[in-house]
């Protein structure tokens, strides 16, 4: 469990980080809470020449309201997310989401902009965060630029990050009134990761849905908002029934992961049911249950 | 004093090991220490066509790199396998792979640097060239005559056939009423004990030493077959177990690295030391189970069993390690469970394949044979349309026919196989359970299932006459030695070698008990054999009967010199005095009485003026014994499962245990024990795999792969025990380190298949994950279950 030898810098602003990771566009990663790198390094299944440390630039590890955003640096931990009264207040389902990663030792160390980063397919906030349409700050050395959610990821490990740039925030809209959202999960037992994980968020007027915004982690080669279930359900009647007749269109239209232990077709089912669950639950809390 | 024996006392060990102060092999630093770390086959069969390790060579802080050919001349013999009669293929297996890499993890190189950091940067500059061979991954196809063979030399990769039967077999099964036939299979496990293995060696030139520190369940062992194998007279090898953390069985066999690291000690002139990665400890630590059986049970309408066919297909892996072959012959004698059909056969076709191999693993063979025995069970009651606890009852030996002797030839010690039955349903609260299933069908939503596992197991391993019955020519002993110091406090040896039992404690409790001294004034010593007494190590649940009573043993002859001693000064008969709370004292005056500690300075450094004349000085005895038979310990599992129709998950809702290990010692330690034992049961029923693809990779060796549970997925355990002392050994103790294991697999799969069984639902195959528990729903019902 040894890693191959690397370069190891330690910038001590955001300025520096950049510059260094303009200066090793091919060659280097980014170390955050390292759960995702470290384990990769120390197989030597990543062996990068160069690893950025951003873990000394503490002022990215802030959650604070910003006018009608909500927003939360790319160095929050988990265990700060799970642990927030603002993160509950704005969002229930986030909150719930950072709960469900890993154990309290890789939610004390992991971050939310360092998982983002990750992309991994079956990373769990990519479910909750297309559910809040939420938009990432990506950061160059030249410049800034916004990305929705739901644009970001683009498939397993792969998203919409340039080389040279950081993740460095991620905003959150302001709820509406006579909302809530929601995010559940079967988790596969060995990882924690989501076999499937489900974020919901729904908006009523009246007794029918003005908003609902399903994302899926896990069932997929990148996360997805289910797409036609959320049509489906568009301006329909707030009910649970309505809700579980929608449910089996949640996969539809998207290749589902097969793999060695998990088939397609289980993850077609169960991205109905947890999709289901999810909105049902967020559906509860809109109504201020 | 009350009796130390049978107090829950917290174990000994215990502030040491978890405040970080234990030390383990991988914490012991030498003088000039060198590192290793093996280069092993990517290619589950490959020919090896040329190592360059040139590049390695070269590389800052190598020593040396080694490859097979150069390990296989340091060899008087191969690795040994503990069971290879003729009828058993044994071909050769060397510490280094010699031209032919046989598993994804064998050996080929070795690489010695400086540093670990060295060794491992320098490993992957090593070039080896391969021609990959066609693999036999998959045990079913491997035992064709057709399959690659794994060992070109041997004509085909039946490692060997057993067979055994009842004359009047055929007679049973054709005056039957009714035949249950069920396939079962057994996965794959890795054992992952917490401590990676680890193995480090020191040569003294001048003196010939040579020291082992090694990972090992059995330091003795060890040290014997390491100085046969590499011709080191063995008088000058030790070989010491450290702290060791946990076992199950995956560190009884003699690994290539602890030949590989003495060798190259010895070379070298410099200590050397390995250490697994976890990665290690998925490729090339022994796994575990790893069969298919079919069973047919043959049975009257009114429930009496007849008769019993098992046709087990084991997988052996690659190579015949210490007891890979051995395993399943473990589960021969438990085969007929706790019941009384006198017709039964057995057919064991063990099998090589280009895996790593399995070995022992807690329970070793005998939690196979339960899993087989007690799933048909279960089948044979419902198609009797009968009660799973009836037809258990029914059939048990009864507690009045013991000794037993069983129709694999076995003789069963002791047992009340009913009382722990009742007891376990009452617990349970089996008939509320019963009506809360049958309510919740008609309710809809989660599932309630019940799942019942009477079991038996043959531990103390082992008597040499038992053994011999299934060609096992070996006597598997132990000893004790027990040294009263001259200020009374009391060190005692053990040939068995804790790695996470609490030996240090429980021995203690013996000696206290016996000696009338307190626990904490007794330091129990082992895994070192430059100090104490030989034994043969700790597994198959044979500490306490096998080692514990050689200790009892030798106490008895401390407590004979003590009380001639005693008897001598107070001026009366040896048998009128008696020992308790650390004072000898006649019987009935105890005002007439003596410090234990003044005999023990009596004895040792006292003048011949108050002295027996006749008695030798010292207060020390050692006691090598060899138990007559197996104790038999036994006992019935309940599992309480809710299982989720919508998406298949399993959640156990609670756990009743009833054992039966005898005499127990220490129950805080035993209901440890039994907690780790069904926690480890319950991972292979739900939980843990290793999967082989077709051509031999294995797939997921990390723990973010592989299931091991933890915490949040068990439940509360709710054990219960009765007492049914052996009379194989003095202490009445039968060991209860695997009858957890032995007992949880088949109640989980039990209860699940118990939860589905009106849906039609008859088999699932280990582990039960969500998926495959969806998928035997959504095949029972054609699809056709309410989501």
């Amino acid at each position: 469990m040894i890693p191959a030898a690397f370069a190891y810098h330690c910038p001590t602003s955001l300025q520096e980080a950049l510059q260094l990771l303009a200066a090793h566009p091919d060659d280097a990663r980014v170390l955050a809470g390292g759960h995702s790198l470290l384990p990769a390094m120390k197989l030597r299944l990543a062996q990068p020449a160069t690893v950025i440390d951003i873990s000394r630039l503490t002022d990215l590890a802030y959650i604070r309201e910003e006018g009608d955003e909500l927003v939360i640096g790319a160095l929050a931990t988990h265990r700060q997310i799970e642990a927030s009264d603002l993160v509950r207040r704005w969002a229930a389902g986030l909150q719930e989401c950072a709960a469900t990663i890993g154990d309290p030792q890789v939610r004390n160390r992991g971050t939310i902009g360092g998982g983002l980063a990750h992309a991994d397919p079956a990373a769990d906030y990519p479910g909750i965060l297309l559910a809040l349409d939420a938009q990432f700050i990506l950061q160059g050395s030249g410049g800034q630029r916004l990305v929705r959610a739901a644009n970001f990821f683009r498939g397993p490990f792969t998203t919409a990050l340039a080389a040279g740039e950081l993740l460095t925030e991620v905003r959150i809209p302001r709820p509406a009134p006579m909302s809530g959202s929601a995010y559940v999960k079967l988790a596969r037992r060995a990882s924690d990761f989501a076999l499937v994980g489900a974020g919901a968020y729904v908006a009523l007027a009246g007794g029918t849905f003005a908003a609902v915004r399903i994302g899926i982690t896990g069932a997929a080669a990148a996360p997805f908002r289910a797409g036609q279930m959320e049509t489906a359900l568009q301006g329909a009647s707030a009910s649970a029934e309505a809700v579980a007749a929608a449910a089996a269109r949640a996969a539809a239209g998207v290749e589902m992961m097969g793999d060695a232990t998990v088939s397609a077709d289980y993850r077609g089912h169960v991205t109905g049911v947890y999709a289901r669950r999810a909105l049902d639950a967020a559906l509860r809390r809109a109504q201020g249950g | 004093m009350p009796a130390s024996i049978g107090q829950r006392i917290k174990r000994k060990e215990d502030p040491r090991l978890i405040t970080g102060n234990g030390v383990y092999v991988d914490d012991i630093q030498l003088p000039g220490m060198t590192h290793a770390v093996i280069v092993r086959s990517p290619h589950a069969h490959a020919r090896i066509v040329h190592i360059d390790a040139e590049r390695a060579l070269a590389a800052p802080g190598v020593v040396a790199v080694v490859t097979g050919e150069e390990m296989k001349k340091a060899m008087v013999a191969p690795i040994p396998c503990f069971w290879a009669p003729p009828f058993v293929q044994n071909p050769p297996h060397w510490p280094l792979a010699v031209d032919t890499a046989r598993y994804v993890g064998d050996g080929v190189a070795v690489v010695v640097a400086d540093a670990a950091a060295a060794a491992r940067d320098a490993a992957d500059l090593i070039q080896v060239e391969y021609e990959p061979l066609p693999a036999a991954a998959d045990l079913e196809s491997a035992a064709r005559p057709d399959a690659p063979k794994v060992h070109a030399e041997l004509a085909n990769n039946i490692t060997y056939e057993f067979k055994f039967a009842t004359d009047n077999i055929d007679q049973a099964f054709a005056g039957a009423d009714v035949v249950v036939k069920t396939r079962n299979v057994q996965q794959r496990l890795v054992p992952n004990a917490m401590e990676p293995r680890a193995a480090l060696a020191e040569f003294r030139k001048y003196s010939g030493e040579v020291t082992l520190w090694s990972t090992t369940q059995n330091p003795h062992l060890l040290k014997t077959f390491v100085a046969a194998c590499l011709n080191i007279p063995e008088q000058n090898l030790r070989v010491i177990a450290p702290d060791v953390g946990g076992g199950f069985g995956s560190k009884i066999s003699m690994y290539p690295e602890d030949y590989i690291v003495t060798y190259l000690a010895m070379k070298l002139g410099r200590p050397v030391k390995w250490t697994a990665t976890r990665q290690e400890s998925f490729l090339a630590t022994t796994h575990g189970r790893r069969g298919v059986a079919e069973v047919e049970m043959a049975a009257r309408r009114d429930g009496t069993i007849l008769g019993c066919r098992i046709n087990w297909l084991a997988d052996m892996g690659a190579y015949n390690m210490a007891i890979t072959t051995f395993t399943p012959l473990l589960g021969f004698g438990v085969s007929p469970g706790p019941y009384r059909w006198q017709e039964h056969a057995i057919d064991v076709t063990a099998v090589f394949t280009n895996t790593m191999s399995t070995d022992a693993y807690r329970g070793a063979g005998r939690p196979e044979a339960t899993y087989y025995l007690e799933r048909t069970i279960d089948a044979l009651a419902r198609e009797l349309n009968m009660d799973p606890a009836a037809v258990r009852r029914k059939n048990f030996v009864r507690k009045d026919e013991f000794p037993y002797t069983n129709p694999t030839g076995f003789v069963m010690d002791s047992g009340d196989y009913e009382t722990a039955l009742s007891r376990a349903l009452e617990a349970a609260g089996y008939q509320e359970l019963r009506q809360d299933q049958a309510r919740r069908r008609q309710q809809g939503g989660k599932l309630l299932g019940i799942g019942i596992s009477s079991y038996i197991e043959a531990c103390g391993v082992g008597p040499s006459k038992a053994l011999a019955a299934v060609a096992f020519g070996g006597n598997l002993f132990d000893a004790a030695t027990v040294r009263v110091e001259h200020t009374g406090k009391v060190t005692v040896y053990t040939g068995a070698s804790a790695h996470g039992q609490g030996h240090e404690t429980t021995f203690a409790q013996i000696v206290a008990d016996q000696l009338g001294v307190a626990v904490a004034d007794v330091a129990v010593l082992h895994g070192d054999t430059g100090r104490g007494p030989v034994g043969l190590g700790t597994y198959g649940s044979r500490s306490l009967a096998v080692a514990g009573a050689a200790m009892y043993q030798a106490l008895q002859q401390i407590k004979d010199k003590a009380r001639r001693i005693a008897a001598h000064r107070l001026e009366c008969h040896p048998d009128d005095v008696e020992i308790d709370e650390g004072r000898i004292a006649v019987k009935g005056s105890p005002d007439r009485s003596i410090a234990f500690a003044e005999i023990a300075a009596a004895a040792n450094f006292g003048s011949h003026m108050n002295y027996p004349e006749d008695l030798d000085p010292g207060l020390e005895a050692t006691v090598y014994w060899q138990p007559e038979n197996f104790t038999w310990p036994f006992g019935t599992h309940i599992c309480v499962v809710e299982v989720d129709p919508e998406d298949g998950k399993v959640q156990i809702q609670r756990y009743v245990a009833v054992d039966d290990a005898g005499t127990i010692i220490n129950p805080l330690i035993a209901d440890g024990q039994v907690h780790g034992g069904i926690a480890q049961g319950i991972a292979q029923a739900l939980f843990e795999e290793l999967v082989y693809d077709p051509s031999g990779q294995p797939l997921g060796t990390s723990l973010m792969d592989y299931a091991v549970p933890t915490a949040p997925e068990l439940p509360a355990f709710e054990n219960h025990y009765t007492h049914t002392p052996t009379p194989v050994n003095p202490l009445g103790a039968k060991g209860i380190g695997e009858a957890g294991t032995i007992g949880a697999a088949p109640a989980v799969v039990n209860a699940v298949v118990d939860a589905l069984s009106h849906l039609g639902v008859r088999e699932i195959d280990m582990p039960l994950t969500p998926e495959r528990v969806w998928k035997a729903i959504q095949q029972a019902t054609k699809g056709g279950v309410p989501a």
